[in-house]
């Protein structure tokens, strides 16, 4: 069972980012450029290696694919055009269908704030987004504990004064039309 | 000459002032920014790394719109201007059945900065500029999506690109080389490891005050906001450092120009820019 799902997970990636993945030969070129590299658990050469190994647990459950910035250096450097940050988006996927938790669980939390707010009003609404990843990552109370809710509130009067907190949430009268294309995501997720 | 305009979230928020620079220069060189009706969000970072149907269909929605129009849009996010770019490159005659507004590529997709250094635009560049930026040192910071990849952004030079350097000279600016022009500034990352971003951010304010800069011209909102709203903190956090003042390339381009209400989006950046301006006789 482990063995299928492990080649299962290799032969996902392949189709989403094609058989180039193949030809990686660990010149290290794409983990040498990135500027997230001091922070990952593993290198981005290391990932691509790993999947084509098909070790699938010690790549969807590390740092390094929520850490990727989406930065596209690595995809724009790799001299065997290999789309690597389609790698890192494409074991993101992977990790959410898991169903298990992340252990930078923040990150993921936020884009579905980012997305919710699209999908509630069309257009993102900064203030609100970022209340409800503040309060659905437990950012906020880390924060309180951590006293760096001072930092955050300094720098939501300046920005609130200076006129950049927009109070009230966007309107788009297309509104239905984009929460079908949700809609239309989750279906497609399925098949 | 009338554009199809898609300003995107920021501009309704945190980058008012680009917004607002974006309007008066355009104003000003004859260009009619027409606001494509009823646009919805690109769905920015956060659709691609959740599924790729929806990092395509967002920005597919808009593009549909912005179609109906005929003319070419511009947009003045780089987030925005990748995943529009990317949406068109996707959509292709074998896989826009899947989507529901599917899109021709009839239109171009083009960045505010690309679109304003068109060579049409020169000549009436060099016609509106009453103010030479005279003793300014910028550094231009052009950050990741505006380049990269190359095959989306069709950018000729994406390791060291040129366009917002040679506009800054232009406006009479001193155009500072840096190495840091197209790294990554830790956007993404800010709300969630602020302290992965603000390593970024740090570098890259680092060697700005390293080349000697007084300034960093940027072209996105998300480069802007992040370069410029974290400068105490990490000031604090070192003990030392100078902060410097990060501009959008508009408000230059008004500055030089002797627009009015440069003062009003100068009020609205973290980093006030005005002292920096009083010492060099701009303002």
């Amino acid at each position: 069972m482990e063995a299928k799902e492990n080649r299962d997970f290799r032969d996902a990636v392949v189709k989403a980012v094609g058989d180039s993945i193949f030809t990686c030969y660990q010149c290290y070129k794409c983990s040498a450029g990135c500027p997230v590299c001091f922070a990952m658990d593993l290198q981005p050469h290391q990932v691509i290696r790993a999947v084509l190994f098909m070790q699938r647990e010690r790549v969807l459950s590390s740092r390094t694919i929520w850490l990727c910035a989406s930065c596209e250096t690595c995809t724009t450097r790799c001299p065997n055009e290999i789309n690597i940050a389609k790698v890192m988006d494409t074991l993101r996927h992977l990790q959410q269908a898991s169903g298990n938790q992340s252990r930078e669980s923040k990150i993921p939390i936020f884009h579905n704030a980012f997305l919710a707010s699209i999908k509630k009003s069309g257009r993102v609404h900064e203030l609100s987004m970022i209340r409800d990843y503040s309060l659905n990552s437990g950012d906020f109370r880390e924060k309180l504990k951590t006293g760096g809710w001072r930092n955050d509130v300094k720098l939501g009067i300046k920005m609130f004064l200076r006129g950049k907190l927009k109070i009230l949430p966007p309107r788009c009268k297309g509104i239905k039309e984009v929460r079908n294309i949700f809609h239309l995501s989750e279906e497609h997720k399925k098949t | 000459m009338r554009i199809s305009f898609f300003p995107g979230c920021s501009l309704e928020g945190t980058a008012r002032e680009f917004g607002e620079s974006i309007q008066s220069v355009c104003k000003s060189l004859d260009v009619r920014l027409e606001e494509i009706k009823d646009w919805s969000c690109c769905g920015a970072s956060s659709a691609h790394c959740t599924s790729e149907y929806l990092s395509i269909a967002l920005p597919a929605r808009n593009l549909s719109i912005a179609e109906k129009t005929g003319k070419d849009l511009v947009t003045p996010c780089a987030a925005c201007f990748s995943r529009l770019k990317t949406a068109a490159a996707m959509i292709t005659d074998e896989s826009k059945a899947d989507f529901e507004f599917p899109c021709t590529g009839k239109i171009s997709i083009l960045h505010i900065l690309e679109f304003l250094c068109q060579h049409d635009f020169s000549e009436k560049i060099d016609k509106l500029i009453k103010k030479p930026l005279k003793n300014l040192k910028a550094v231009s910071y052009y950050g990741c999506l505006l380049v990269r990849p190359p095959e989306i952004t069709d950018a000729e030079h994406w390791e060291d690109p040129t366009t917002l350097d040679i506009l800054v000279s232009r406006l009479g600016a001193e155009s500072v080389f840096w190495p840091y022009k197209t790294e990554c500034c830790g956007g993404s990352l800010v709300l969630t490891r602020v302290d992965v971003a603000k390593k970024l951010i740090s570098r890259l304010l680092d060697m700005a005050g390293e080349a000697d800069a007084d300034c960093i011209v940027t072209a996105c909102p998300l480069c802007q906001a992040n370069l410029d709203t974290r400068q105490d903190e990490i000031a604090s956090e070192k003990g030392v450092g100078q902060e410097i003042p990060v501009f959008y390339f508009t408000e230059l381009m008004g500055l030089a120009f002797g627009l009015e209400g440069t003062g009003k989006w100068f009020r609205r950046h973290i980093v006030d820019p005005r002292p920096l301006l009083k010492s060099k006789n701009l303002i």
